[in-house]
């Protein structure tokens, strides 16, 4: 097993695409999470799509790949931000066209200038085995950029996301929150696509996020498990794909859709057999508390209940969760059917 | 003394629809006011307009006799309507009553020793420190209300805004809410609200603004809920029945289970 993880590690293009994968993936695994609450899901796919537009247009005018898609995917943000600003049009159809006819742009160029194509097939389908040196340090800083800044806007990003309107409310500059992130969000999508593809860059933006979604109920802790997720699929992704000899890209996909189902999975069978409630009754009194709230009553508990009997007090002494109680030494309302309603 | 809110001339407007037009308004500090009025009355609107979160297309909006542009962050305190909450956010109690501090300068992500001690201590005045570690889907109705208020209360604002806090929950939770805004008011508070329950603004609001487009009466709840006043501002025919000192506001409706009136014979 030691050797099958070593082997691997001998040559030089697979530490940098390991190195590579595991920045990529904390990164899309952190920014996934806003991206996921803020109902953007549909962003990073349509991004990237803006991107690439973008780094064709800019090999026309001989800039750096890095640059045209850069300029382009900062200029869909602010686009879109505009378009949706008086809620006439949705996001996701400002998403939809604005990021396609950047795609187009693309697209059509390369149609023009044949020997584009060859260069151009990597950002699409991603090439994790042709990272370069200049590749890594690009990706370092932007990983680096985003975690510092999403560390020192945690609070207002947290609160924005969560409630726009109160964020806005209790003083804190939406705005600038909103613009700061877009940033990010379009620098981490850049520096991801040579990675894993224009192709496939929304899945691993989702899918950590998504499986730590079903993990927990804390945004904390939802913070931290995407990022591990995201930092374990590209890792287990990257040495499946060695083993397989399968497109690197495709199989941390594949790995990572893998490791939600089984996180869904857990989570239903936790709701079926241990996240649920008992509804149980005594004499007129109906109780629900949660499975687990029996197994972990103390004996104390239990003995009181049993001396003082189901009383509401006792109800709440064992469950705080909900009861359904209808008014004691009282008879019900009868209800008088004999009239017809029409 | 400053009023706590002061509209002066204000006009707003969605688009080409103008939702009120030159709408001047004084609502004196310390008071506790429910705004009624039917639906698409613009409600939400005035309380977005106080809360400068809505355009005003001219006129001026003051806070305790300040710009609202230059009101300082948790000078006001909001609860919005928990229909517009999103219930599958993965935030506990705990962490939705932090989010009131998050104005207060600290960078650090983590809440300090004294934050926790802040919310704790919040959450046991509004007894709901019990499920500070609930995820906010894990509580009731009321618990979930007084979440939201200890959130908008925690920067200790001069003025509470609430969108709607009666609707969605039954009447003993509509009670305890406005039972426990009665209190939070009785501190020095002023307290504003939109509300649709009319009986319940009799039962507990001394000061009723009664709003359809623009102000339709304002003032002391015996000097406004009068029928005329009602009727002026909802256009059915209301009707206020006194029972037991309490005013009772009915609506003099054909009742949907009265006899249908016969239809001419089909000769």
């Amino acid at each position: 097993m030691t050797e099958l993880l070593l082997e691997p590690l001998e040559y030089e293009f697979f530490r940098h695409a390991l190195l590579a994968s595991l920045m990529v993936g904390s990164l899309c695994g952190l920014i996934g999470v806003y991206i996921v609450l803020r109902g953007m899901s549909y962003i990073g796919h349509g991004l990237s799509h803006a991107a690439f537009g973008g780094a064709v247009v800019g090999s026309t005018m001989n800039l750096n790949f890095y640059a045209g898609a850069g300029v382009m995917g900062l200029l869909a943000m602010v686009l879109i931000n505009q378009i949706t600003r008086n809620g006439r049009i949705k996001s996701d159809s400002a998403i939809g066209i604005v990021t396609t006819a950047c795609f187009a742009l693309g697209i059509a160029i390369i149609s023009q200038v044949r020997t584009y194509s060859q260069s151009f097939e990597a950002a699409l389908f991603g090439n994790i085995l042709g990272i370069t040196s200049e590749d890594l340090v690009i990706i370092g800083t932007v990983t680096v950029f985003t975690m510092i800044t999403i560390f020192i806007l945690y609070r207002q990003l947290l609160f924005s996301t969560f409630d726009y309107e109160a964020a806005r409310v209790s003083g804190i500059k939406t705005g600038v929150v909103q613009l700061v992130f877009s940033l990010i969000l379009t620098l981490s999508i850049i520096a991801s696509m040579n990675i894993v593809g224009v192709t496939m860059i929304a899945a691993t933006l989702i899918i950590p996020a998504m499986t730590a979604r079903m993990m927990t109920d804390s945004f904390n802790r939802m913070l931290a498990y995407s990022v591990l997720l995201g930092a374990i699929t590209s890792l287990g992704g990257m040495y499946l794909s060695y083993i397989f000899n399968a497109a690197s890209g495709a199989t941390i996909v594949l790995f990572g859709a893998l490791l939600f189902c089984l996180s869904l999975a857990v989570r239903l069978i936790l709701e079926k057999f241990v996240l649920h409630t008992h509804l149980h009754k005594h004499g007129r009194v109906v109780h629900a508390h949660p499975h687990d709230s029996i197994r972990n009553n103390t004996p104390t508990q239990r003995g009181d209940a049993a001396k003082t009997g189901h009383t509401h007090e006792h109800a709440h002494e064992i469950t705080t969760v909900r009861h359904a109680e209808p008014a004691e030494n009282q008879p019900p309302v009868k209800v008088q059917t004999g009239e017809s309603l029409s | 003394m400053n009023p706590a809110v002061s509209l002066n001339n204000v006009s707003v407007s969605y688009d080409s629809s103008i939702i009120f037009s030159g709408l001047s308004l004084d609502i004196p500090a310390g008071q506790f006011v429910g705004i009624v009025g039917p639906t698409g009355s613009g409600k939400t609107t005035l309380l977005k307009t106080i809360l400068g979160t809505q355009p005003v297309f001219s006129g001026e909006v003051r806070l305790h006799g300040e710009p609202a542009s230059k009101v300082r962050s948790g000078t006001i305190g909001y609860v919005p309507q928990l229909e517009s909450v999103d219930w599958s956010f993965p935030v506990t109690v705990e962490e939705v009553i932090m989010m009131g501090l998050y104005t207060n300068g600290r960078i650090l992500p983590w809440p300090s020793r004294t934050e926790r001690q802040q919310v704790r201590d919040l959450a046991t005045r509004l007894g709901i420190d019990d499920c500070l570690s609930h995820h906010i889907t894990q509580t009731s109705g009321g618990q979930r209300q007084r979440a939201f208020l200890a959130r908008a209360l925690i920067s200790n604002p001069k003025v509470l805004i609430l969108d709607e806090p009666t609707s969605g929950v039954d009447i003993k939770t509509q009670h305890d809410v406005l039972h426990l805004l009665g209190s939070i008011h009785r501190q020095g508070i002023t307290i504003i609200l939109t509300t649709h329950d009319l009986n319940a603004v009799t039962t507990h609001l001394p000061w009723v603004i009664c709003f359809n487009h623009g102000v339709v009466a304002q003032g002391k709840l015996r000097d406004v809920f009068t029928s005329d006043v009602l009727t002026r501002t909802y256009g059915g025919d209301i009707v206020i029945i006194e029972h037991q000192g309490h005013l009772l506001i009915a609506n003099n409706m054909t009742p949907y289970h009265a006899p249908a009136p016969e239809l001419p014979a089909d000769d």
